[in-house]
């Protein structure tokens, strides 16, 4: 069975056909509005390139930047009620008082109040009171609301009033689409809370755009499930994806990196996306994107996904030049898509970083004639910055004086030496495919971040405690059991709290259970 | 007097976090009750010591307990109010000030809060300069003052009144069990003083110190450049290396995050190699085969590219980062001081303190900083 992965992105729809680990087609289209129609012309075209039938694609894995967008676009996100579950904790600061005001003017101001939350052992702050979430249900119900978030203080810990909340709700308003903050994040109440409220706002988005996405591959004739790839580089399956689509958010990234290690065979190394005006550089483990530690933006939301540790310098193929003597400079300054116009090598008369490989004979892109005159100081001057700029960025990854390979992917890849701080640079082929061959490779996974107090547990039993609800989790998102490993373990103790309680965390992968679907 | 603006609590916010040397716990949810207090139409009115009376009555306020937990159990909101209201009710008096008990970390913000829920003035001072993790250690305390009779407060309206502690250890070890019943984060308010031992005893401007500090990260960023080198010219402070976390071990003492990390010199520093030792806050840094600093010196690992501190709960593997020393203040060098919050006190054994060079007399004028925008 060939596995087909698809990136659609803002601009373009890429596709990928994978026999296994080998690439049996690649191809580009631009994305339509609709989405369904680009990813219908991709397949269909995809397919016929690798001239095999429908029915021999064993799996669908779509990336899509689609609802990152929406949030940064203010666009189709449905008003929401807000339930926290924290009484009498939890007033001093309500609900998205940290958001961007056109943003919460959008999801509106439907804040409620209820008792339900714990402690960090799991008691009830104060016991739940299931009569105040009817009333709250009423409410809702006479305010035509259909989206609903339920946060609980230290939910993450134990779900049970999120759970029973969620189930009184659901017959108040029977419409309504529910998130529960413990299915979405990790402690930090406000950060979780402003995921779960984006998630819930998401959802009617989520549900038509999955839907269609994937009536457009039943529409080219695949009969197999359809997944999505979710922030960590993992799958979920249509129904998660339409319940869950906050879970795309850092899709991108992580798909074009993990793209680049496949196609190079490196499971470790320091990964550049060189595009028109940025390169974004990344440090993969295991096959995975480290992952930030800090609390992430989305669309001015602080949010507290994981999500890779990732970032950007202001130099690409369309950086332009500018010669001020001995001080050359190379970016940030760029073209950007309009290269093919204002490049001296497609005929315009900007010197652009992509006009120096050119005249470096580092890359045949135009006509080289256009730069055979340039001053070979300013080349070879433009050529040094260029090159001590990419080395500082690799240096700033790197986590060891161990040799590591060093991957660049992108347009602006030309612009690459063929050793940098002393390591390798491969540049693969189909490189500028690496999302959807990201997507195409996805693996799923189960992850749990929990408190345990280590007065009746020892640290290691915690740890495997942890890990078998994680593998539990892995499973039942459809991983086979045998191919789990764990991708990360964690343990941190918590400061200034006697009984030595500590947090866990353990995340695990395993390959796709085709069978089972 | 002056009142401070939503933009001043942005910036205490980022310069508390500096001083916190890696402890402290994050201001942010602290600065968000504070900024939506002031759009409220509360006040934060800060008082400079020498504007206090003698015969007022200041008392520290504060949040006590895991940062794991605060980040997680917001306040029900009106916690501090109750420990201030139970402090006047025993001491038959009201309170004149509140002041921070240490200006490192989100306890540089919790009085501010109740302080404009009351309507009183937040004194320009603290008791630590920085962040220390137990009670005791805060010059106030060191120089005579007890914590007792001290009131902590929970979310439910639970109102702890601990009448007397035979030490400031004792009472250090009484509230934690009752913080831990509280659900791991509680408020409390420390015995009140007089303003005239505030005046003898607490560090003298330090809200300002870091709201200067946080200014000067924030008009790095806009403009691109590192903050350090200015940081350092206003602190008296000393770059000490720019480096790259290559280990880090962390374990629990005693309820404390104690550690070490082992750095290796980038830039030009590329070479060099150091550790810093932690205990909730940064204690060594260590260089060549000796302790080059150490506490009460604060040791501040400050992020590379955006000049904000680093807590110890966030340290990382590979992390790049600029290690720089501030001077403590002198009340905090004192043969009594260091009994308490040397390097001996945190079971560092065979390390003498050796203090910097103190820092600079602080050209600070209040009324200049009115209006502007940071």
């Amino acid at each position: 069975m060939y596995r087909i992965g698809v990136d659609v992105g803002g601009t373009n729809t890429d596709a990928v056909v994978m026999d296994g680990r080998v690439i049996r087609a690649v191809v580009k289209v631009p994305t339509s509005a609709d989405v369904t129609g680009g990813l219908m012309e991709a397949l269909r075209q995809v397919l016929e390139r690798a001239a095999i039938s429908p029915a021999q694609v064993g799996l669908v894995v779509i990336g899509t930047t689609h609802f990152t967008n929406a949030v940064i676009e203010r666009r189709h996100l449905s008003p929401t009620a807000i339930v926290r579950l924290c009484l009498p904790a939890g007033q001093c600061l309500p609900p998205m008082v940290d958001w961007p005001e056109d943003l919460r003017g959008v999801v509106g101001d439907h804040v409620f109040f209820a008792s339900g939350g714990v402690q960090f052992d799991g008691s009830p702050i104060a016991p739940f009171d299931a009569d105040d979430i009817r009333r709250i249900g009423t409410e809702i119900r006479a305010r035509g609301l259909r989206a609903i978030a339920i946060s609980g203080i230290f939910s993450p810990v134990r779900d049970q009033f999120e759970q029973e909340a969620a189930a009184i709700l659901q017959q108040e308003v029977p419409h309504a689409s529910i998130t529960l903050s413990s299915s979405i994040g990790q402690l930090g109440l406000l950060e979780r809370e402003s995921a779960t409220i984006l998630n819930s706002a998401l959802h009617e988005l989520a549900q038509r755009t999955v839907a269609s996405l994937q009536d457009g591959v039943g529409r080219c004739g695949i009969r197999c499930p359809m997944f999505l790839s979710q922030n960590d580089g993992t799958l979920m399956d249509a129904a998660t994806a339409q319940r869950f689509p906050v879970l795309t958010f850092a899709s991108g990234p992580t798909n074009s990196m993990r793209g680049a290690a496949f196609l190079s065979g490196a499971t470790d190394a320091i990964v550049l996306d060189i595009g028109g005006t940025t390169t974004d550089v990344g440090l993969l483990s295991k096959g995975f994107p480290r992952q930030a530690t800090t609390t992430v933006d989305i669309g001015g939301v602080r949010t507290n996904f994981r999500m890779p540790d990732i970032f950007s310098i202001g130099l690409g193929g369309g950086s332009i030049v500018s010669d001020c003597g001995p001080s050359s400079e190379v970016g940030p300054r760029s073209v950007g898509f309009r290269l093919t116009e204002l490049a001296r090598v497609f005929g315009g008369d900007v010197l652009t970083a992509t006009d120096i490989a050119v005249a470096a004979g580092k890359a045949q892109i135009g006509d080289a004639s256009r730069v055979a005159s340039l001053d070979r100081k300013i080349v070879a001057r433009a050529l040094e910055v260029i090159e001590q700029r990419l080395a500082d960025a690799v240096d700033r990854s790197r986590l060891s004086p161990d040799p590591i390979p060093v991957i660049a992917v992108g347009g602006g890849s030309i612009l690459m030496p063929e050793q940098l701080c002393g390591l390798a640079v491969t540049r693969p082929p189909h490189f500028a495919a690496a999302n959807a061959i990201g997507a195409a490779i996805a693996q799923v996974s189960g992850e749990i971040d929990r408190i345990f107090s280590l007065e009746k547990l020892s640290r290691e039993q915690a740890l495997a405690e942890a890990e078998g609800a994680a593998r539990e989790r892995a499973v039942a998102a459809g991983a086979t059991a045998d191919s789990i490993m764990v991708t990360e373990r964690e343990d941190v103790p918590l400061a200034y709290l006697k009984g030595n309680a500590t947090r866990v965390r353990v995340k695990v992968v395993g390959e796709m259970d085709l069978r089972g679907h | 007097m002056r009142d401070l603006t939503v933009a001043d609590i942005e910036a205490l916010a980022i310069g508390a976090a500096i001083l916190g040397t890696g402890g402290g716990g994050s201001p942010y949810i602290a600065k968000l009750r504070c900024q939506q207090a002031l759009r409220r139409g509360e006040r934060i009115r800060l008082i400079s010591l020498e504007e206090l009376d003698d015969d007022a009555l200041v008392m520290t306020l504060g949040g006590i307990g895991a940062p794991t937990v605060s980040i997680e159990k917001l306040a029900e909101g009106r916690e501090g109010l109750r420990a201030m209201r139970a402090q006047e009710e025993f001491a038959g008096r009201r309170i004149s000030a509140l002041m921070s008990s240490e200006i490192g970390g989100g306890n540089a913000l919790e009085p501010m809060i109740t302080a404009a829920a009351a309507d009183v003035p937040v004194v320009d001072a603290d008791g630590c300069g920085r962040a220390f993790p137990e009670m005791q250690m805060t010059t106030t305390s060191i120089y005579g003052h007890r914590s007792t009779p001290a009131a902590l407060t929970d979310e439910h309206g639970n109102v702890v009144l601990f009448q007397h502690a035979v030490s400031e250890v004792w009472y250090e070890r009484l509230a934690r069990s009752c913080v831990v019943t509280m659900g791991g984060s509680a408020t409390g308010a420390e015995a009140p003083m007089s303003g005239a031992h505030a005046k003898r005893a607490a560090v003298p401007a330090t809200v300002t110190q870091a709201i200067n500090i946080g200014r000067l990260v924030l008009q790095a960023n806009r403009e691109h450049r590192s903050a350090i080198p200015q940081i350092c010219a206003q602190e008296g402070g000393k770059h000490l290396m720019n480096a790259k976390i290559v280990d880090l071990k962390r374990h629990l003492l005693g309820g404390f995050a104690v550690g070490e990390i082992q750095l290796e010199g980038i830039d030009e520093h590329a070479g060099s190699r150091a550790s810093v030792r932690f205990q909730n806050e940064f204690l060594t840094f260590e260089r060549g085969g000796s302790v080059e600093l150490c506490v009460p010196d604060l040791i501040v690992i400050l992020d590379v590219d955006s000049g904000q501190a680093i807590s110890t709960d966030l340290l990382r593997y590979g992390q790049r980062v600029a290690i720089v020393a501030l001077p403590c203040h002198e009340l905090l060098r004192s043969p009594e001081a260091l009994a308490v919050v040397g390097p001996g006190a945190f079971g560092i054994e065979g390390v003498e303190y050796r203090p910097m060079p103190a820092r600079p007399t602080p050209v600070i004028s209040l009324s200049l900083q009115q209006g502007e925008t940071p």
